[in-house]
C-alpha cells in the first residue's frame, strides 16, 4: 500500500490481515515492476493496476467492471489476455483513491473462482493501438444471418435421437456429434463417395436459408452436402483445411447456439481469431478456403472482444495483442456445413494445399522410406521424433512417472558423488532416483527439458549426437529408450560412442532399447498382455497411453548375460525391414512385424499442453508446476489455473504444407478429421472416426536379440559387461576400459 | 543452471579444439537457497575443473573471497565448503547464454534451461 494513502488513514496499528495485504502488494508492485515493465507510484493518481484482477486469472471483464464502478465512473479498462492484473482509469482521482482504499486486499468471486485484488497507482496505461488483422482473404463473416426463430427450426430439424443413423451418417465423436446429409463424408480415404449419396438429402428447413445464400451471392451454386456439428463446451476440432478435390470452392458455415472462437492460420504462420456468434453465416472462399486451416481449439472458456460500449465489438482480431477482452463461457454450438460435391480435380491457385495437384495432403498420404543417407535419417527423425515429442510432451510426461526397477537398481549401486548423465532424459523421472549422485540430463525436446526444469533438475537440451559434456567427466550415464529412435546403424553407432565418451575410464553406462522380441522365453512382454484389457469397442488403442503397457517395464523377466561371440548376429538379417521401401505403421500392441517402423501416439482427449494430466504419480508434480505457472504472475495464492489452456496448444505449425505422414490407420488409408471434411494439415496428426484424438507417429528401430551388443560391440574401449531382456526391452551395461 | 551444470558443459561446435570452459553472458541471475550438506559437497569437489568453477563465479560477479586454487584438506573446512556450496548449488543463471571461447558460438540460457543444440553445418 502506497505510504500517501496510508499516512492519511487513522493511525492505528495495522491488524495482522492489512499487514498481509500489504505485504502482498508491494511484492504485486516488484513483481510488475520486474516482469512486465510496469512502475506503479505512490502518488495517488486517476490509474491503477489491479493485480490479480486479469483474464489470466479467470476474471472476466464483467465482473471486475462490476465491482471497479462502484467506485465510480470509468475511463477505460484494459485487460490484456493470459495477463494476470488489470488497469483501469477513473475519471476522477477521486474515484481511484475510493477504489484503492475499499477495494486493495478484497476478495473478487468470479464464477467458481475469487481472486484477491491488490491496486496499485501507476503514472499511465499503456494502451496499445490494436493491431486488428484483416480476416482471411475470401473470408465473410454475416452476423445475424438467421433470424432466432429460424434458428429454431433448423435446430429442431437434426434429430439427434440416432434412428436413423444409416439415413444420415451420424457418427458420435469423441470431441463433438457429427451428421451427414447428401452425401457422406469419408474418413476412411478424406473424401465423398460421389456415386453414393445418403437417402437423407439436405433438410427442407434449410433450403430458405440456402435460398437467401444465393440470392446475396455467398454462393452461386446450391449445395448438396451438409455436415451438422454439435460441439459441446470444451469440444473443439483440431486445424484442417476441406479436402480440395472432394468439395467446391465456396463452403458456408452457419453456427447456431453458443458462440465460439474459430481460429485460422495461414502457413506462414498468421494467426486470425474469428468470432462466430450465435446465427451468424461464415463464408469460406478462395485463400480463406484453399490454404488457410481453420480449427475450434478445445476448451471452456474464449477470450474475445469485451461488448462494452466503449470499445466496439470486433468480429475478428489479433487476440494476442488485444486488450480489449473478456471472457465467454461456451456453451452448446451447433454448426450447419454446406458444400458442393466436386466432380473435376481441383485446380486452385494453391498447389501446395491441394490433393488434386499433387500436394502433400493427396491422399493416401504416403509415410516415410528409411533414409539412405545422413540427411534423410535427420530429416526422418526431425519429423518422427523431435517434433513428435515436443507436440505430446505433457501427455507422454504424464504417462511416465514410474522409473523401470531395474534402472533404478541400477542407479542405486552408483557410490555417491558419482556424476551421472542421463542422455534423452525425457520427464526426468530418473534425474532424482539416487539424491547422492551428480545428476545433468539432457534431451532434443524442450518441451520436456522444460518439465524437468519445473521440477528443480539440472538440464539442458541437446542432442544424442553430440552431447554437450566433457570427455571422461561422467562415472555413469544411462540412455533409455532413446537409441532406438535413430533411423540408421551409424546413427545408432554414434549414439553409443557419445556415451562412452563421456564415461570416465571404469564407468558404467546402461542402455535400453525397444525389442522386436515382444515375446521371450515364452513369456509376453507387459506391452502385448495389456492388449486383453483394451475394451472390445476400442478401435483405436488409445489406452497405449498408460506407462505400464506402452513401453514395457517392471519385473525383470530374464537375465541372459552374453558375450558378443554367441550373439546370433547372422540372425539379424532375417526380419524384413520393410515393406516395399516404405515404413509400416505398427499397430500398438501387437507384434512388430518389422525392426523400422512408425508407432502411433493417440494424444488423450483435452491432453495438450499444459492440461490436466493424470496418473497417481504426477499428483505432487502438477501441484507444483501449478505453482511454478504463476511464476510470473503477481502473487501465488490467488491466481487460479489458466482457464483457458487452449490458448497454450501448440499445432504444430503451417509446416502441414509440406508433411504428409500420419494420416493412417493400419491399413494405410488417411484418417481425417472434421468440422466438415478435411484433410489434417498440422503435422503428424490426424482424427479418424474412430479415434477423433489427434495421432502422431514416433519412429522406432526395434532391436533383435543380440543386435544391441553387436552394436556396442564396435565401439572401442568399452566392453558389455551384462546385457538382459527387461520386458520387451533388450538392455546393456557397458563398462568403459581403466586403461586407454 | 547452477554452475555446477556449467562446470561440466563444453562446447563441441566442429572444429573447436578447446570448447572449454564456456563464457557465461548473464542477464538474469538468481540465488536460491540450497541446504547445505558439507558431505556432499566435498564429493564434489574433485569432480570439479576448480579454475572454471572460479571463472565462472568471478563472471556472475559472485566470486566473493572463493580462493583461486584449491584449499588442501577442504573434507574438514566446513566455511570452505559453505562458499563452494553458494556457487556451485546456490548461484543460478535465468536468463542470458553460454559463449564458446573459441568460435564464438553463443547458446541461449532460457528460464534456466541452456540450448546447447547445434545446427546441421556445426557438428
Amino acid at each position: 500500500m502506497d505510504p500517501g494513502v496510508e499516512s492519511s488513514m487513522e493511525a492505528v496499528r495495522r491488524s495482522k490481515d492489512e499487514k498481509k495485504v500489504l505485504r502482498k502488494q508491494i511484492k504485486a508492485s516488484h513483481t510488475l515492476l520486474k516482469h512486465e515493465g510496469i512502475s506503479t507510484t505512490p502518488q495517488p493518481s486517476k490509474s491503477l493496476v489491479v493485480a490479480n484482477g486479469g483474464l489470466g486469472n479467470g476474471v472476466s471483464r464483467e465482473a471486475l467492471s462490476a465491482a471497479l464502478k462502484e467506485m465510480g465512473e470509468l475511463e477505460t479498462l484494459i485487460m490484456h489476455p493470459h495477463k494476470p492484473y488489470a488497469f483501469v482509469t477513473y475519471r476522477s482521482e477521486e474515484c481511484a483513491r475510493k477504489a484503492h482504499v475499499h477495494l486493495n486486499g478484497q476478495k473478487l468471486q468470479c464464477g467458481e473462482n475469487s481472486v484477491t485484488l491488490y491496486l496499485s497507482y501507476v503514472d499511465s496505461v499503456t494502451c496499445k493501438e490494436e493491431g486488428s488483422l484483416p480476416l482471411p482473404d475470401g473470408l465473410v463473416l454475416v452476423e445475424d444471418f438467421v433470424s432466432p426463430e429460424e434458428e429454431a427450426l433448423l435446430l429442431a430439424a437434426i434429430d439427434w435421437s440416432g434412428t436413423n443413423d444409416d439415413v444420415t451418417a451420424q457418427k458420435a465423436l469423441k470431441h463433438r456429434r457429427v451428421k451427414h446429409y447428401g452425401f457422406e463424408f469419408r474418413y476412411d480415404n478424406n473424401n465423398v463417395d460421389k456415386d453414393k449419396p445418403l437417402p437423407a438429402g439436405i433438410p427442407q428447413e434449410c433450403l430458405p436459408v440456402l435460398e437467401r445464400c444465393l440470392k446475396n451471392k455467398h454462393i452461386i451454386t446450391m449445395p448438396d452436402q451438409l455436415t451438422v456439428n454439435q460441439y459441446e463446451s470444451g469440444q473443439g476440432i483440431p486445424p484442417h483445411v476441406d479436402t480440395h478435390s472432394a468439395f467446391e470452392d465456396t463452403i458456408l458455415s452457419l453456427s447456431l447456439g453458443a458462440q465460439t472462437v474459430m481460429e485460422f492460420r495461414h502457413p506462414d504462420g498468421r494467426l486470425v481469431s474469428v468470432v462466430l456468434p450465435g446465427r451468424s453465416l461464415l463464408v469460406m472462399k478462395g485463400e480463406s478456403r484453399y490454404l488457410w486451416t481453420h480449427g475450434i481449439t478445445p476448451r471452456k472458456f474464449d477470450m474475445v472482444p469485451a461488448c462494452d460500449p466503449q470499445f466496439p465489438a470486433h468480429t475478428m482480431s489479433d487476440l494476442r495483442t488485444n486488450s480489449n477482452l473478456t471472457l465467454s463461457k461456451r456453451g452448446t454450438r451447433t454448426s450447419f456445413t454446406f458444400r458442393k460435391i466436386r466432380h473435376e480435380p481441383c485446380c486452385c491457385a494453391f498447389p501446395s494445399a491441394c490433393d488434386s495437384q499433387g500436394g502433400p495432403s493427396a491422399s493416401p498420404p504416403s509415410p516415410p522410406s528409411l533414409p539412405s543417407c545422413h540427411a534423410d535419417a535427420a530429416h526422418l527423425e526431425e519429423e518422427y521424433v523431435h517434433r513428435v515429442y515436443d507436440a505430446i510432451a505433457s501427455h507422454f510426461s504424464s504417462t511416465r512417472h514410474t522409473p523401470w526397477s531395474r534402472v533404478c537398481d541400477f542407479l542405486s549401486s552408483l557410490p555417491p558423488g558419482s556424476v551421472l548423465a542421463d542422455v534423452g532424459c525425457g520427464n526426468g523421472k530418473y534425474l532424482g532416483v539416487n539424491p547422492e549422485v551428480i545428476a545433468v540430463g539432457c534431451d532434443r525436446s524442450s518441451a520436456l527439458i522444460q518439465i524437468c526444469a519445473e521440477r528443480g533438475f539440472q538440464v539442458f537440451v541437446s542432442d544424442a549426437l553430440s552431447v554437450p559434456l566433457r570427455t571422461a567427466s561422467c562415472d555413469a550415464c544411462i540412455s533409455i529408450a532413446v537409441i532406438h529412435h535413430f533411423s540408421t546403424q551409424e546413427r545408432r553407432l554414434a549414439a553409443v560412442r557419445e556415451l562412452v565418451r563421456l564415461l570416465k575410464p571404469g564407468g558404467r553406462a546402461l542402455i535400453y532399447v525397444w525389442a522386436f522380441e515382444q515375446e521371450y522365453n515364452k513369456q509376453r512382454s507387459k506391452y502385448l498382455k495389456d492388449q486383453n484389457k483394451e475394451r472390445p469397442e476400442n478401435h483405436s488403442p488409445s489406452d497405449n497411453t498408460s506407462e505400464d503397457s506402452q513401453e514395457p517395464h517392471g519385473k525383470a523377466s530374464i537375465q541372459t548375460s552374453r558375450c558378443l561371440e554367441d550373439s546370433p548376429v547372422d540372425d539379424l538379417q532375417c526380419v524384413s525391414k520393410v515393406s516395399d521401401g516404405k515404413l509400416s505403421v505398427h499397430t500398438n500392441r501387437t507384434a512388430f512385424n518389422t525392426q523400422d517402423l512408425l508407432v502411433p501416439w493417440h494424444l488423450k482427449d483435452g491432453k495438450r499442453q499444459g492440461q490436466e494430466e493424470s496418473g497417481e504419480g504426477v499428483k505432487k508434480d502438477k501441484k507444483k508446476e501449478k505453482s511454478k505457472k504463476t511464476y510470473n504472475s503477481i502473487t501465488t495464492s490467488d491466481c487460479n489455473p489458466d482457464p483457458s489452456p487452449g490458448f497454450k496448444t501448440r499445432v504444430p505449425s503451417g509446416s502441414g504444407q509440406d508433411t504428409s505422414d500420419a494420416t493412417h490407420s493400419s491399413d494405410s488409408k488417411p484418417s481425417a478429421s472434421d468440422d466438415t471434411t478435411q484433410t489434417s494439415t498440422s503435422t503428424q496428426k490426424s482424427e479418424s472416426e474412430s479415434s477423433p484424438t489427434p495421432v502422431f507417429h514416433r519412429y522406432y528401430h526395434v532391436f533383435q536379440q543380440g543386435e544391441l551388443e553387436q552394436l556396442c560391440g564396435q565401439v572401442a574401449g568399452v566392453k558389455v559387461q551384462s546385457s538382459y531382456h527387461d520386458q520387451g526391452n533388450w538392455c546393456v551395461i557397458l563398462e568403459k576400459d581403466m586403461h586407454l | 543452471m547452477k554452475l555446477l551444470t556449467h562446470n561440466m558443459l563444453t562446447s563441441h561446435v566442429k572444429g573447436v579444439t578447446k570448447g572449454y570452459p564456456l563464457l557465461i553472458k548473464a542477464t538474469e541471475v538468481k540465488m536460491n537457497e540450497v541446504e547445505f550438506n558439507p558431505q556432499f559437497v566435498s564429493r564434489m569437489i574433485p569432480k570439479l575443473e576448480w579454475s572454471a568453477l572460479v571463472q565462472a563465479a568471478e563472471e556472475l560477479g559472485q566470486r566473493q573471497d572463493l580462493p583461486g586454487e584449491l584449499v588442501s584438506d577442504y573434507e574438514k573446512n566446513e566455511d570452505f565448503l559453505k562458499k563452494v556450496h553458494r556457487v556451485l548449488l546456490e548461484v543460478e543463471v535465468i536468463e542470458g547464454c553460454l559463449q564458446c571461447p573459441e568460435s564464438g558460438r553463443e547458446f541461449p540460457i532460457s528460464r534456466g534451461i541452456p540450448n546447447m543444440l547445434l545446427n546441421e553445418d556445426e557438428v
